[in-house]
């Protein structure tokens, strides 16, 4: 069995929390795997969160360089070619880094490459079989993927459940002397912090969230006008800022903001696991869909199957006709 | 500037419920809505933004078959200048490096300074991009949703966490992987479908591009589908079947009862 390794995203010295998920993910390729973590970057910040991870992984392999400063996935690309072993399984998380890092990794590494995996059921001879979803995570899959020339292996936020660490004892080895000269025709200058926006949606009880099945722009009056009934904000997935019908700083999810409301109603929104990652803190989620089969149905605590532009208008009605009562 | 596209048609999911087929190794394909993967019809309208500012040609490629053509019609009534059905039953079943590898066949058929993707296809791999550029040693970026063009350079913004953006310098020739949402492509309808229904569409195979078709196609693919299901849920929504006066009542209830109304 291939030795097992990890790909740990840090910052300001704490490891992200895929770093637990991942050392999960390894035990279920190989029970009795106690897997590497790799950290690349430079400073003090990297030793502390190297030294972070010593009770989850057996070993961990430092990767110092002043021109990993900050994660450059084509530099980062670079090192990991230099200090991985032939035939390597590296789990990588399945985010903005991860998908920029590990398809070209894989070639890197002659080895296969499978993005965004939810499960891992186990090896038999040379294959690992995984499952994986496809069309918007509307069905799954189970794929087989060939590990005796290694693979990188793209794990899902999220889909594996960090266990509590048994009895690793990892010892930090500093592998940078491995790596030579870093060099890449793609430079990283700045970072453009995300614009507040007109309203706060990270600060609502109750947020009515809109999605693709609204349609058109004209439609987010209906949501606007519950919104105002519920006393609630309104947010709205991917789809919505992509056509510009709300700006940026509504949208819920991985690439937008991550709320925390008590009640989140799901309009039109289909439940693509990155929308599903900016909602935090358990809420009660209501999802409308005309699509039974949408995956929002999974995850939420009501579901009802009807068309959006239809349902909103008649709950808008009936908070107006419980608020005129309750004012009586 | 010379850029490719490189483009898929595929299952419009917002148009379709998908359902698997009575063998459990496919979706069901016979009554689906197809169109052009979103993403990929972004990176062509960029494309023909860039070359609109900056001058040269847009090329639009797909790896499929005949059906394909229709998306890639679609892309010339956009106002891409050609494009290119790459085809060939040695092709089936490949696997993404395998697609990459045709790919790369066709690009070193030509001279492209930039060449784009969408990120993701309806698989939601978003692989083929980053292994092409990695084949062809060309810098990569993935998840970009601004492009400026500057002094043979690029700078290119990337999506990351939290609807921050990171900007990239890259040089060409260099591989994109484009976001949704980076512009807003321009409306296609069917007169101006008709308009370039003439213009030829070349089918390229594997020997028109010398393809080593024992490293493509299923026999080659170290990554393979076995079946497509249904996952069996541990705890699903409740569903409401009221009639839409009751539901609506008893979404209010449950608002009110979980912290909701004020």
């Amino acid at each position: 069995m291939a030795r097992i390794y990890a790909y740990i995203e840090h910052r300001g010295g704490v490891v992200d929390d895929s770093a637990a998920e991942l050392a999960a993910a390894a035990k279920k390729i190989d029970v009795t795997s106690v897997p590497t973590a790799i950290l690349t970057g430079s400073g003090a910040n990297l030793d502390t969160a190297c030294d972070s991870l010593r009770s989850s992984y057996g070993e961990i392999w430092k990767v110092a360089n002043e021109a990993l400063a900050y994660p450059n996935a084509e530099l980062v690309r670079q090192a990991l070619v230099s200090v991985l072993p032939a035939n390597s399984i590296l789990l990588v998380p399945h985010d903005h880094f991860g998908i920029d890092l590990s398809p070209g990794l894989s070639i890197k590494l002659n080895s296969a490459y499978v993005p965004d995996v939810l499960a891992i059921e186990g090896v038999e001879g040379d294959w690992l079989k995984l499952v994986r979803q496809e069309f918007g995570g509307q069905v799954s899959t189970h794929v087989r993927c060939d590990i005796s020339c290694g693979a990188v292996i793209n794990i899902r936020p999220g889909a594996f459940k960090a266990e509590p660490s048994a009895s690793a004892s990892g010892a930090v080895i500093d592998k940078s002397p491995a790596v030579g000269a870093l060099v890449a025709r793609r430079r990283y200058l700045e970072t453009i912090v995300a614009e507040a926006g007109d309203v706060d949606i990270t600060k609502h009880n109750v947020l009515v969230s809109v999605g693709r099945g609204i349609q058109e722009k004209e439609n987010l009056g209906l949501a606007e006008e519950l919104a105002e009934g519920l006393g609630a904000a309104v947010s709205c997935s991917r789809p919505v800022v992509d056509a510009k019908w709300m700006e940026k700083s509504r949208q819920v999810g991985s690439s937008g903001k991550t709320v925390k409301p008590k009640v989140y109603l799901a309009c039109g929104i289909s439940g693509a696991f990155q929308h599903l990652a900016g909602i935090k803190g358990s809420p009660f989620i209501i999802a409308i869909n005309k699509n039974p089969k949408a995956p929002i149905f999974q995850v939420a605590d009501i579901g009802i199957v009807d068309d959006v532009l239809e349902f909103l208008p008649e709950l808008t009605n009936k908070a107006r006709e419980m608020r005129g009562a309750a004012a009586k | 500037m010379e850029i490719l596209v490189c483009a898929r048609r595929v299952p419009d999911t917002s148009e379709n419920e998908i359902a698997l087929n009575a063998a459990g190794n496919d979706i069901e394909r016979d009554e689906l809505v197809y169109s052009v993967n979103e993403a990929d019809n972004y990176a062509v309208e960029e494309a023909l933004q860039i070359r609109d500012r900056v001058g040269g040609n847009v090329t639009v490629v797909t790896v499929g078959v005949d059906e394909d053509e229709e998306i890639l019609r679609r892309e010339l009534a956009m106002g891409a200048n050609q494009a290119a059905l790459i085809s060939d039953d040695a092709f089936s079943g490949s696997d993404g490096k395998g697609v990459a590898t045709i790919l790369k066949a066709f690009v070193q058929k030509g001279h492209y300074d930039l060449i784009l993707t969408g990120v993701q296809g309806d698989d939601g791999a978003a692989q083929v991009g980053g292994m092409l550029a990695a084949m062809l040693d060309y810098p990569f970026a993935s998840l970009v949703n601004s492009i400026a063009a500057e002094d043979g350079k690029l700078k290119v913004g990337r999506e990351i966490e939290g609807g921050n953006r990171e900007i990239n310098e890259i040089e060409l020739p260099c591989v994109l992987s484009i976001q949704t949402g980076i512009n807003e492509p321009r409306y296609v309808g069917m007169r101006g479908i008709r308009q370039v229904a003439s213009v030829p569409i070349p089918t390229l195979g594997a020997s028109e591009l010398s393809v080593d078709t024992s490293a493509v196609g299923e026999a080659a693919a170290k990554v393979q589908r076995i079946d497509y299901f249904v996952p069996e849920l541990s705890k699903g929504a409740e569903m409401l079947h009221g009639s839409r006066e009751e539901n609506a009542v008893r979404v209010l209830e449950l608002v009110a009862a979980k912290g909701g109304l004020k």
